[in-house]
Formats: structure tokens, sequence, C-alpha cells
């Protein structure tokens, strides 16, 4: 356990700049999350923290020790990758014991120390097995139990999940939480899907482009985005953006508004006005999506049980002025007025 | 999945492998054939006439003290070689793996020495080590070592082992490369953040990966070793100096081509093949089993 901090880190490969200055400051035992689109530098700065990266600028504090310097055996964090990087010619005890033996740790503790991760992982049976004899969900574990058993201070994830099917996807989000509340250890996660975000962060770092748009729980970013970019990240379906010219802004701003804050009303009646392209039943809540005359498309979450109009037909849209999020030309978020 | 044409029928198959099959008749169990035939005979010193003598040149040669000799001698010859070409290529792929600028440049002069024919090898490791005007020797007499493989069976060996091991070093470093770039790049970082240093990683990661690798290559070069030394030999010592480096295959030449007894020539290359199938036999089973994971 211990605090991590990360204070105007800048990554730069040769002259690409790929990451243009993150400070985060992360409490002992708490989940963080960094979120963002594919090749906006998610995995470089979990590289640099585990020290895979140099670090360009900038200083990265691992319980209060700069570590910028530090080899990545030194630094007392274990990584989990998104391939799992199991040792193929080792058999899952093997694997899980590794970096113990390494440490010249007593054979009977390494026993002992395996033994337990596995019970914790539900590994039991298979600790003899090679990886490859083993599921994608069993690997997965492996890797979490290899990360478990040398009880490192920080646990990082480069989107462990991603390889998995969606059901099991879901199931191991739940342990892995679990897990980590368990056991108490700060974690920094990373991924591109944002459901994965939402439900494992005490805190989460949405990265745009090598930079840190906003830094949260997940309902306040949710609720109230910084930027445009996070309005439009955070949330499935996707922030409706409309030109805010039209409702008394002035050009280049626009008017965000979430789906579910929309509604539908008898035409020329409302705010403004489309035509119905689309209409997905999902059981408990309807999306119907619309294209407005100057052919921006949105989307309107309506319940389940709610009539919805049929593909083709017109349809006036209101809202209350409550719900709108306006943000400025460079999609910063304006406050007051 | 595993894609797979079927062929109906046994006359297209048969006429789509004949050309190999062709080829290995006649460039390989023709001759085999004829040695095995050949060394049940001693043929007259004209060629004319040969008597039978079933496995007599066998056991004359099995007690041929300058034969149990060229085994040892050739067991020498063909560990060094293979110790010496795959250890440096090794060496060179580990370095040529951590590089990253350059590294085509690198492996492209690393390459040249596999298109220098042995023969043409030989002739030029024999200029530079020439007890009289060789550039090396000149060195090491600079150096207070004075420098004669033509008298001295150690320097000579040493001589056609480097000469061996250089023309087969390319080989085995293009391979060892493409293994090293095969083991994803993960695995190293995970054993490195595992607390694993170079040497460590190298120890118990790298090289348990690349096994696969390194034994392919050291069935590839033994047989080399065995074989394909011919040309360097014969012009760099012609097996001398007292037979120091006359390994089996060049033994089989100087006792048929030279000596003209064809009968023992024959039943050495007969013993030359059993030895090799052997030696292959024996890995495949013994160091085969280890490699896989
Ligand atoms: N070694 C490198 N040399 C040069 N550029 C690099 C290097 N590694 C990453 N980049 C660049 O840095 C940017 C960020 O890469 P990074 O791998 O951190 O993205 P990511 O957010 O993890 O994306 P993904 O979700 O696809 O994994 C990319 O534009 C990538 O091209
Ligand atoms: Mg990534």
């Amino acid at each position: 356990m211990a605090t991590l901090t990360l204070e105007h880190v800048k990554k730069s490969f040769g002259e690409t700049k790929v990451i243009h200055g993150v400070d985060i400051d992360v409490a002992e035992g708490e989940f963080i999350v960094i979120v963002g689109p594919s090749g906006c530098g998610k995995s470089t700065l979990l590289r640099m923290v585990a020290g895979l990266e140099g670090v360009s600028e900038g200083e990265i504090r691992i319980g209060g020790d700069r570590v910028n310097e530090k080899e990545p055996m030194a630094r007392d964090i274990a990584m989990v990758f998104q391939n799992y990087a199991l040792y193929p010619h080792m058999s899952v005890a093997e694997n899980m014991g590794y970096g113990l033996k390494i440490a010249k740790t007593p054979k009977p503790e390494i026993a002992t120390r395996v033994q337990e991760a596995a019970k914790l992982l539900q590994l039991e049976p298979y600790l003899k097995r090679r990886p490859r004899e083993l599921s994608g969900g069993q690997r997965q574990r492996v890797a979490m139990g290899r990360a478990i058993v040398r009880r490192p201070a920080v646990f990082l994830f480069d989107e462990p999940l991603s390889n998995l099917d969606a059901k099991l996807r879901v199931q191991m989000r739940l342990e892995i939480k679990q897990l980590q509340r368990k056991l108490g250890v700060t974690a920094l996660y990373v991924t591109h899907d944002q459901v994965e975000a939402m439900t494992l962060a005490d805190r989460m770092i949405v990265m745009n482009a090598g930079v840190a748009d906003q830094i949260g729980a997940p309902l306040d970013v949710y609720a109230d985005p910084e930027t445009a970019f996070v309005a439009g990240f955070i949330g499935s379906p996707p922030t409706n953006f409309l030109p805010a010219s039209r409702f008394g802004g002035t050009e280049g701003e626009q008017l965000g508004i979430r789906p579910e804050h929309l509604s539908l009303v008898a035409p020329g009646e409302g705010r403004i006005a489309g035509r119905v392209i689309s209409v997905e039943p999902l059981g408990a809540e309807t999306l119907v999506h619309l294209r407005l005359e100057d052919g921006t498309d949105v989307t309107v979450r309506q319940e389940g049980g709610a009539e919805a109009p049929g593909e083709g037909m017109e349809a006036g849209l209101s809202w209350e002025s409550a719900a709108e999020m306006r943000f400025d030309a460079e999609g910063r978020r304006m406050r007051g007025t | 999945m595993e894609k797979r044409v079927i062929f109906k029928g046994v006359w297209l198959p048969l006429l789509l492998i004949a050309p190999q099959m062709l080829i290995t008749a006649v460039f390989f169990f023709y001759p085999a054939g004829q040695a095995v035939w050949q060394s049940l005979f001693i043929p007259d010193p004209f060629g004319l006439s040969m008597q039978y003598v079933g496995l007599g040149n066998f056991e004359y040669l099995l007690s041929d003290p300058y034969y149990r000799a060229s085994f040892l001698t050739t067991a020498i010859f063909s560990t060094l070689v293979t110790l010496v070409s795959m250890g440096l290529a090794l060496y060179l792929a580990v370095l040529a793996d951590r590089l990253i600028k350059g590294s085509g440049t690198y492996r492209t002069l690393l390459i040249w020495p596999y298109a220098v024919a042995p023969a043409v090898a030989g002739v030029l490791w024999m200029f530079m080590f020439n007890t009289r005007v060789g550039v090396i020797t000149w060195y090491l007499g600079q150096l207070g070592y004075d420098w004669n493989h033509v008298l001295n069976g150690t320097e000579a060996m040493g001589l056609v082992v480097i000469a061996s091991a250089w023309g087969r070093i390319s080989y085995n470093f293009l391979f060892f490369l493409a293994g090293l770039q095969s083991i994803p790049r993960s695995v190293i970082e995970a054993a490195a953040i595992d607390g694993a240093g170079f040497w460590t990683r190298f120890r118990t990661i790298v090289f348990p990966l690349l096994s696969p690798t390194t034994f392919f290559l050291l069935v590839v070069n033994i047989v080399y070793a065995f074989f394909e030394t011919f040309g360097v030999i014969h012009t760099i010592t012609a097996g001398g100096p007292q037979q120091s480096t006359t390994i089996l295959v060049y033994k089989v030449y100087a006792d048929g081509f030279v000596g003209q007894d064809l009968g023992s020539s024959a039943a050495q290359s007969v013993i030359l093949l059993l030895v090799v199938g052997a030696l292959t036999v024996l890995q495949f089973k013994y160091v085969e089993r280890k490699v896989h994971y």
C-alpha cells in the first residue's frame, strides 16, 4: 500500500509529444481508472509509472519517494498486461512464484503464498498446468495471481479484460474490484471502455490526446463534464451536441444535452424539430435517433414503456434549461450565465 | 484451424512429389546403396575384380588406430565448431535484438559470410594465417607468438574450427534473431517487473523460450560440421599435420580417392551415415523432449 503521485509528467518519443503534462494524486488503497480513446497515451502513462518507459519531464513518486530513475523491479509495483504476458514454459505455480524465487524467498514461503493466491483466485486445480492449457479467463487470473503474490505497493493494469468475451469481462470486473478492496492495494487501471471505468473507479481520469481532461468520481464526471470531449466520451449513448448559436450563444459554442434529458413532443412544439431515422427498443429503454433540419443527429432515451414515434415521422424536442451544458469553441465548459 | 487440401486419387500426388523423390533417389539412395554394396568387397589393385569379404572392411576399420583417432578428431572438431558458431551467433543476435536504429545494416553485414563458399572461406583464412605472409601470423609474431599451423596440430585444429564456424555464424544468427524477436516484449517486461535483471531474464526466460531454435540449429550445425566442412579442411590443412585435422568425411576422401582403398572408403561412408543418423535420432529423442513448452 502506498500513495502514488504524478507531477507535470510529460513524455515525448523523439520529436513526438505524447503526454503533455499530467498531474495526479492517488491516495492509499484508491482505485484509479485512466480512460480514453485509442492512442491518447494511457498505456504510455502507465508504463512510465511501471518504469518501462523513461519520464521525459516531471516527477513520479511512489509512497513519497521519487522513482523516475529506479528500475521497474525497485519500484514495488506489479503489472497485469493486456495479453497477460505469462511465461509460457512455466507452470501456473512457477509463473506466480517467479518474482519471489528471484527475490530468493525461502521455498516453503513461496509455496504458501502461491497457495494462498491460488485459493483466492480459484486456481488451485490448475497449479501444475502450463498457460497454454488454460482458458482466457483462467490466464487472466494467473496474471492477477502473479501480481498478488508479490504483495506490491501499487497494482498497474493495462486493459486486462479486453481479450475476454463480454460476459466474462463483467464477471472479472467484479472480481478485480473485490480483490483490490480485500487487499487494499493502490491500483491504477487503464481502459478504453467507459463502462469499465465507471464501475471500477473510485476516481477516474479522462485522457484526451495526452492531456488529463478531467479527474473525479465517475458520477461527478458524468453529471458535470469539464470539456465537450469528456461529455461525449463518458456516457452511452453519448451526449448530443447542438450548435449554441441557435439558442442565444455565439458562433462556435456548443450545447451538450444527455439523451435522457431530451423528450419527444408533438411536431411543431418543443424547442427544435427533427425527423425520426431509427428506433432501437432495448427493453428497459428505447433509443430514438432523429435528424434535425441542419443535418445534426441526436439521440433521445425513453423509458421502455413510453410510446415511441415510427420511423420517418416528424417530432419536436424539448428539454429543461438546467440540463444544458455549454462549451466554448475550444470545448471547455462555460459555467454560469 | 488447419487448412487442408485433399487430392483425389494417387497419380497427381505422386506426380507432385516425383521431382523431389527423383533427386533424392539419384543423389542419395543410389550412392548410399552403392556404398553399402561396395563396403562388402575389396577390389584388386587394378580395379578389375572385386572380392567379397563380408564385414571384413568394417572389422579392419574398427581395429585401425588411425580410424579411431579420426573419430575423436571429428568429435572434438564438430563440438567446437557447433559451440563457437552457435555461441557467437547467439551473442550477436542478442546485441542486434537490443538495437533499434541501424539493425538493418548490422543484420545485412552479418549475413555476408554466408554467401562465401566454404572452400573460398578456407583460402581466405589460410592466407590470413599463412605461416610466412599471413597478416594475423605477423601480428601474432609481433606479440611474441610463433604461429605455425602447418607443424602444430592444435593450431591447425583451431584454424579449421574458426574458419568453419565463421561461415556458419550468419546462418545461426538469422535464426537466433528471428527466435528472439518472436518472444513477446511484454513477457520480458513482466520478468523485469518481477525483479529479474538482464542475465536472470536471459537464463530463465529468453534462453528457454529460444530452445526450439537452439535445438534445430544444434542438429543442423552438427550435420554441417560432419560433412560440409570438407572444403575448409581440404584447402587449409588437407587433414594434416599428422592427421590432426582428418575428420571422418575427410578420411573417406583421403582413403578412397587418394589412397584408392575403395572398399574401406565405402565402409567409412556407411559408418559416417550411421553415426549422423544415430546422433540425430538421439537428439530428437532426448533433447527435443525438453524443448517444447
Ligand atoms: N515507442 C514509441 N515510439 C513512438 N511513438 C510511440 C511509442 N509508443 C507509443 N507511441 C505513440 O504514443 C501515442 C500513445 O500511445 P499509447 O500506447 O500510450 O496509447 P493508448 O492510449 O494506450 O492506446 P490504446 O488504447 O490503443 O492502447 C500513440 O500515438 C503512439 O503512436
Ligand atoms: Mg494501450
